[in-house]
């Protein structure tokens, strides 16, 4: 009797996936747009991001003092956060307004709803929608990639259309459209982390290798939005869109490869992924093509994000042996 | 004594106790929708008390009068021509506060506050009761409104009732005044009112206990 079993319930054997480790992957993958938005925006760009990181760790660590939870500052999550919420506002951005931001993202839409895990929308996202909506103008001071932005005083800089509002010809004056090769290295205007597709794709490339993400959600995505930007987005017609344009520009290939596969707020069944992915993509063609704004990525994962636990209801696998008919039988 | 007592707890219990917006979450529309400003959350306070007060008075004198079958009609019609009286005195008077409020001044006609008293309180109690009871319950709807109002504005406009608060270096905070500024307000607002009460609650139960 000196050889006592223990005896419980599965899973016997657990892997070395963590949290902590999932988390660490994805700040590696950031690295390279990180080092993009640095090279094309300025010291200004680090300055943002590490502020925003900090402010969302700080956020963190003070509401688990506050709620006296056990600390989860150690997961890494609000560092992902607040890198992804850096990446998503201008360099312009005053640095009191990136910290306003950051306790939005953690403390409101994040720890507000239970904190990692439960929340329902990307705080990220959330948190640039709520700088949008209270100032308009701040989260829209685009500079030309290379302009010397002061680290305060920011309002004064010289503006310049983002390729997206160019294309769209929002800006009113006929500008000359940045070249593919800009759009892809991230030479032009635009959120700090959004800009070069490179970067994004290499972070991307390696959370694929890592088996952190699946391709269904940036795959179905992309597609989406180059089909219906190429028969929609077009000045001469139907079928004239310029699809490799709109996908190189803008936020699609950070919200695909980072926001829109984001475990809490994006369905975990295959097939739900895949509605997922379409439709980010559906509202985003809607709101570049018909909407108000240029850009409309941010608020198609958003919105997708709200559907999530519908389509995840939708699309869970049946049980085996369960058949429809006994599901009558019972109802 | 002891009735003035039952008084005293009537009127408070409207105030505190039960308060409409924070405790009973009755009247949840106009609340989001107006305080957008403290004039604003003043004048569909007091609007509501007005309309509640009358209509609680002459629910209690009828009803004895009332028949069962149709009450709820008769209080819906009872309700609505006081409304509409306050709506025209607000017309006549601050025609800016009233274009400012628009469809919700009518839609007082459907404010649950009112119909839920008239339904709950009025129709079983004595005319002088009914009336705290309407007061009672109008001043702390009015409370609720000015609370949440006022963060609201000073956050999203950098005002006060209108008078300009900060520095022209204020940027404000636009979303409070905008309806997910609302929703925000009202759920961090209910947060913290729901931990004092139960704080209080605590206290109550533990001095409670040392009494044994």
């Amino acid at each position: 009797m000196d050889n006592l079993l223990v005896v419980s319930h599965s899973p016997h054997i657990s892997g070395k996936n963590t949290v902590r480790r999932t988390m660490l992957d994805v700040i590696i993958a950031l690295i390279p747009a990180f080092i993009a938005g640095v090279l094309v925006f300025g010291y200004r760009a680090a300055v943002v991001t590490v502020t925003c990181v900090l402010s969302c760790v700080i956020f963190e660590w003070l509401w688990n003092k506050i709620m006296k939870k056990p600390t989860t500052v150690g997961d890494l999550s609000a560092i992902v956060t607040g890198m992804l919420l850096a990446f998503n506002v201008p360099v312009t951005l005053p640095l009191w307004m990136v910290v306003i931001g950051a306790f939005f993202a953690i403390v409101i839409v994040k720890q507000f709803f239970g904190g990692i895990g439960h929340n329902f929308m990307n705080p990220a996202l959330a948190a640039r929608a709520f700088l949008l909506a209270s100032w308009a103008l701040a989260m829209t001071t685009w500079v030309a990639p290379h302009t010397a932005v002061p680290l305060w005083n920011t309002a004064d800089v010289v503006t310049s259309a983002t390729p997206l509002a160019a294309y769209a010809g929002t800006e009113g004056t006929v500008q000359q459209l940045p070249s593919y090769l800009d759009l892809f290295l991230g030479n032009v205007g635009g959120c700090i982390g959004e800009t070069s597709a490179l970067a994004i794709l290499i972070g991307g490339i390696y959370l694929l290798a890592r088996k952190v993400i699946k391709l269904r959600v940036p795959l179905t995505y992309l597609a989406t939005v180059a089909l219906g930007t190429w028969i929609f987005a077009g000045h001469d017609g139907l079928f004239t869109g310029d699809a490799l344009y709109q996908i190189l520009a803008g936020g699609v290939m950070l919200g695909a490869f980072f926001m829109a596969t984001d475990y809490t707020t994006t369905p975990y069944t295959p097939v739900g992924q895949i509605i997922f992915g379409i439709g980010c993509g559906v509202i985003t063609v809607l709101i570049r093509v018909w909407g108000g704004y240029p850009e409309g990525c941010s608020y198609s994962i958003l919105l997708m994000n709200i559907v999530t636990p519908l389509i995840d209801r939708v699309t869970a696998p049946k049980r085996y042996g369960a058949s429809k008919r006994r599901k009558e039988a019972k109802a | 004594m002891n009735n003035n007592n039952g008084y005293l707890k009537t009127f408070i219990n409207g105030l505190i106790n039960e308060n409409p917006t924070f405790v009973l979450f009755l009247g949840m529309c106009p609340t989001l929708a107006v305080t957008t400003g403290v004039i604003n959350g003043v004048g569909m306070g007091l609007s509501t008390m007005a309309v509640l007060v009358c209509s609680n008075v002459v629910i209690s004198l009828l009803r004895k009068f009332i028949p069962d079958k149709i009450r709820i009609a008769s209080f819906i019609v009872i309700i609505a021509g006081f409304v509409t009286i306050v709506q025209m005195l607000l017309n006549a008077y601050v025609p800016a506060l009233s274009s400012s409020l628009g469809i919700y001044i009518p839609l007082i006609v459907v404010n649950c506050i009112i119909l839920g008293r008239a339904e709950a309180f009025a129709s079983k109690n004595s005319i002088g009761r009914s009336a705290l009871d309407g007061l009672g319950m109008g001043l702390g709807f009015t409370c609720a409104l000015v609370i949440i109002a006022a963060v609201r504005e000073i956050l999203g406009a950098g005002t006060f009732a209108g008078i300009q608060l900060f520095g022209s270096g204020f940027q404000p905070v636009s979303i409070m005044i905008l309806p997910p500024g609302a929703f925000l307000t009202l759920g961090i607002l209910l947060a913290v009112i729901n931990i004092i009460s139960g704080r209080i609650k605590n206290k109550r139960n533990n001095s409670e206990k040392e009494g044994i």
